[in-house]
């Protein structure tokens, strides 16, 4: 945009005028933004801090309807019961793998395969990135998709989990312009005239000046795996292979009370077991979220970055 | 994928944060004149080393992507393991045919449109208005505090949103239904009332996505030359004519293209949070096409059936997105391709 605008009083919208007493005055308009804003604020951190005490409260004092700003009967038995749960710790063990081995598979694909789309001189370049981009407007669908992971023979395995969703066509298109704008063809050219080969170009030069663009890409495929819990869903049937969603899943939304914790025959360990259910479904929450919101200020940073760096024009 | 930080499904808001950026984008190639067989032969060999490295990202997308359209296929066949996509007998239209005369089509059809047009008539203009009323707000701590706060719920999964949903509305415990009996109203068991699965699901879309998808209009409203508001007010505008008069159109290129995206997307959007509300009571007002894919395909194996679903989904929505870019185009606005 040009920034001449001082001299352009008439662009102004002077039909807009009217009487000032009818116009709303901007300092309360401001004011009832920042009231807005304060009750939307108020919407998301009063369920996340009711979970948080709810899940150190005496259940009965939960479900009396007595919980509303501060914990009562403080108890910690839901967090001791979710700390000796196997399967969450497993789940837990099997999301940390997946999570890492799935981001570093998709940061390297997308870091060098940017690269490459992002050289002009690569043949056939705008024929790639055609055939790249058919698949974000038409899709196999689920079916052909999961037949397809059957053929393979990776049914049942983390690779049905890590490898389907493993590259995403905006995060290549998103690396490809960040290799476009940031590294000059002089740069490129002046190191082949050195004798340097497009590997040695791309690992000792391209790989270390895009340090931003892998931070980013791996924040946005550690929270992506993290959260995922669909491909498991369908893929997996073998419980120990369980990522941590598919777990609180059953936990949180199929009531599964089983699974967390031997369930022996007599009728109070029943009662406490159903007792403490409730303590573990808040608790689990806070378990598995509240880490990720501890980092959000740090994520933030990164992901609006990651906005500009989108924006930049190729 | 879960949450609104999605691979594969929907477009990641930073790839669409440029005022008609999709266009520059050599999207749709024409063929050149090239050079001659033999030059071209040997410009790819020179170029060998990007080709490997270009080599994981071009199998996932011919395995992952290429391969599973190839056997949409089985659409038209019957499909069974042994034959395989191309050796299955060939049926045409006959699963199509099944599925439009099916008692379900129609509640399929209705659900589906519904959730999507409800979902999209909140989900679009709500980002606008948050980003609307943060930009108002001076630079400083509060600014900071709401942003990152509304922000902050795109970062919890899916489930774990589900979960608290189902915790929270729970009829005997939860905490809405507590509310709900202190001002003298009867609980409500959410969960297993189909008319509340509709709310539920876009209200906590709001919740979840409303924040995360502002960043994208904060970033526009940014890019808007402070001197327009300088020179609006110097001329006697209030706040709310200059959102009407700078702030709009400064950012109506973003809201086309998203608007573009939004529709393109429109019956793809969230099935797993669909599938997750899905309890046996609210499944008449729960079951979409995708989650009708689901259980028909994957729960009772019936893959050419689900896959011509599949496929008359994708139709579907491939048609709303050519149409809505060829309409943004007539109005000369941004568009996608």
């Amino acid at each position: 945009m040009s920034r001449t605008s001082t001299e352009s009083p008439r662009s102004a919208p002077s039909a807009g005028r009217r009487p000032l007493s009818n116009r709303i005055p901007d300092s309360t308009f401001s004011l009832s933004s920042v009231v807005l804003l304060s009750a939307a604020c108020l919407a998301i951190i009063y369920p996340l801090y009711f979970i948080l005490i709810a899940s150190v409260s005496d259940p009965a004092a939960v479900a009396g309807g007595r919980v509303w700003l501060r914990p009562e009967g403080l108890t910690f038995d839901g967090y001791a019961r979710i700390m000796s749960d196997p399967a969450i710790w497993q789940g837990f063990g099997n999301s940390v793998l997946y999570t890492a081995v799935g981001t570093a598979i998709s940061v390297a694909i997308i870091v060098a395969g940017g690269y490459a789309l992002s050289r002009k001189d690569l043949p056939a370049r705008r024929t790639i990135t055609f055939l790249l981009v058919i698949t974000l407007f038409f899709d196999g669908g689920m079916i052909p998709r999961y037949l397809v992971v059957q053929e393979l023979g990776l049914l049942n395995t983390m690779w049905a989990v890590v490898l389907p969703g493993a590259v995403g066509v905006w995060n290549l298109i998103i690396a490809k312009s960040f290799f476009q704008v940031t590294m000059p063809d002089e740069l490129r050219e002046a190191a082949q005239l050195d004798g340097a080969s497009d590997f040695r170009f791309f690992f000792t030069v391209a790989v270390p000046l895009a340090k931003s663009l892998i931070v980013l890409m791996t924040m946005i495929h550690m929270v992506a795996n993290w959260n995922a819990f669909f491909d498991a869903l369908i893929y997996l049937n073998d419980a120990s292979k369980y990522p941590l969603q598919l777990v609180l899943r059953n936990i949180l939304i199929q009531s599964d009370i089983s699974s967390t914790g031997a369930m022996s025959g007599d009728l109070a360990s029943y009662a406490e077991t159903a007792r403490v259910a409730e303590l573990v479904k808040y608790g689990m929450i806070v378990f598995s979220t509240f880490p990720i919101l501890a980092a959000v200020p740090f994520l933030q940073k990164h992901f609006t970055k990651g906005a500009m760096l989108g924006a930049v024009k190729n | 994928m879960a949450g609104p930080i999605d691979l594969d499904r929907r477009v990641p808001p930073a790839a669409v944060a440029l005022p008609g950026g999709g266009q520059g984008d050599p999207v749709v190639s024409r063929p050149r004149p090239g050079p001659r067989p033999r030059q071209r032969l040997r410009r790819v060999l020179r170029a060998w080393q990007l080709y490997v490295l270009l080599l994981p990202a071009l199998l996932h997308f011919a395995i992952f992507k290429f391969w599973p359209m190839y056997g949409v296929q089985i659409a038209f066949r019957n499909f069974n393991p042994v034959d395989g996509f191309l050796g299955s007998p060939w049926v045409g239209t006959a699963h199509l045919e099944r599925f439009f005369s099916s008692f379900q089509f129609e509640m399929l059809i209705q659900n589906t449109l519904q959730l999507a047009v409800v979902n999209l008539a909140v989900m679009f203009p709500v980002p606008i208005i948050l980003a609307l009323l943060v930009n108002q707000l001076t630079y400083g701590r509060f600014r900071q505090f709401a942003q990152t706060v509304l922000y902050a719920p795109a970062f919890i999964s899916t489930v774990i949103v589900v979960g608290m949903i189902y915790v929270l509305l729970s009829p005997r415990s939860g905490l809405v239904n507590h509310l709900i009996t202190l001002g003298g109203g009867a609980p409500i068991f959410f969960m297993a009332e189909p008319e509340w699965f509709r709310p539920i699901y876009v209200g906590s879309s709001v919740w979840q996505e409303a924040g995360f998808s502002m960043i994208i209009y904060l970033a526009a409203l940014a890019g808007i030359d402070p001197a327009l508001h300088e020179a609006a007010r110097i001329d006697g505008a209030s706040a709310l004519q200059r959102i009407r008069h700078i702030d709009l159109p400064g950012i109506a290129p973003v809201i086309s293209i998203l608007f573009i995206l939004a529709v393109g997307n429109l019956l793809n959007i969230g099935f797993e949070k669909a599938l997750l509300l899905q309890t046996p009571l609210n499944a008449s007002e729960s079951q979409i096409i995708q989650t009708y894919v689901y259980q028909a395909g994957l729960q009772e194996a019936q893959f050419s059936y689900s896959t011509a679903i599949g496929l008359f989904n994708s139709v579907l929505n491939l048609a709303l997105l050519l149409t809505f870019n060829w309409v943004a185009k007539r109005f000369k606005q941004a568009t996608l391709i």
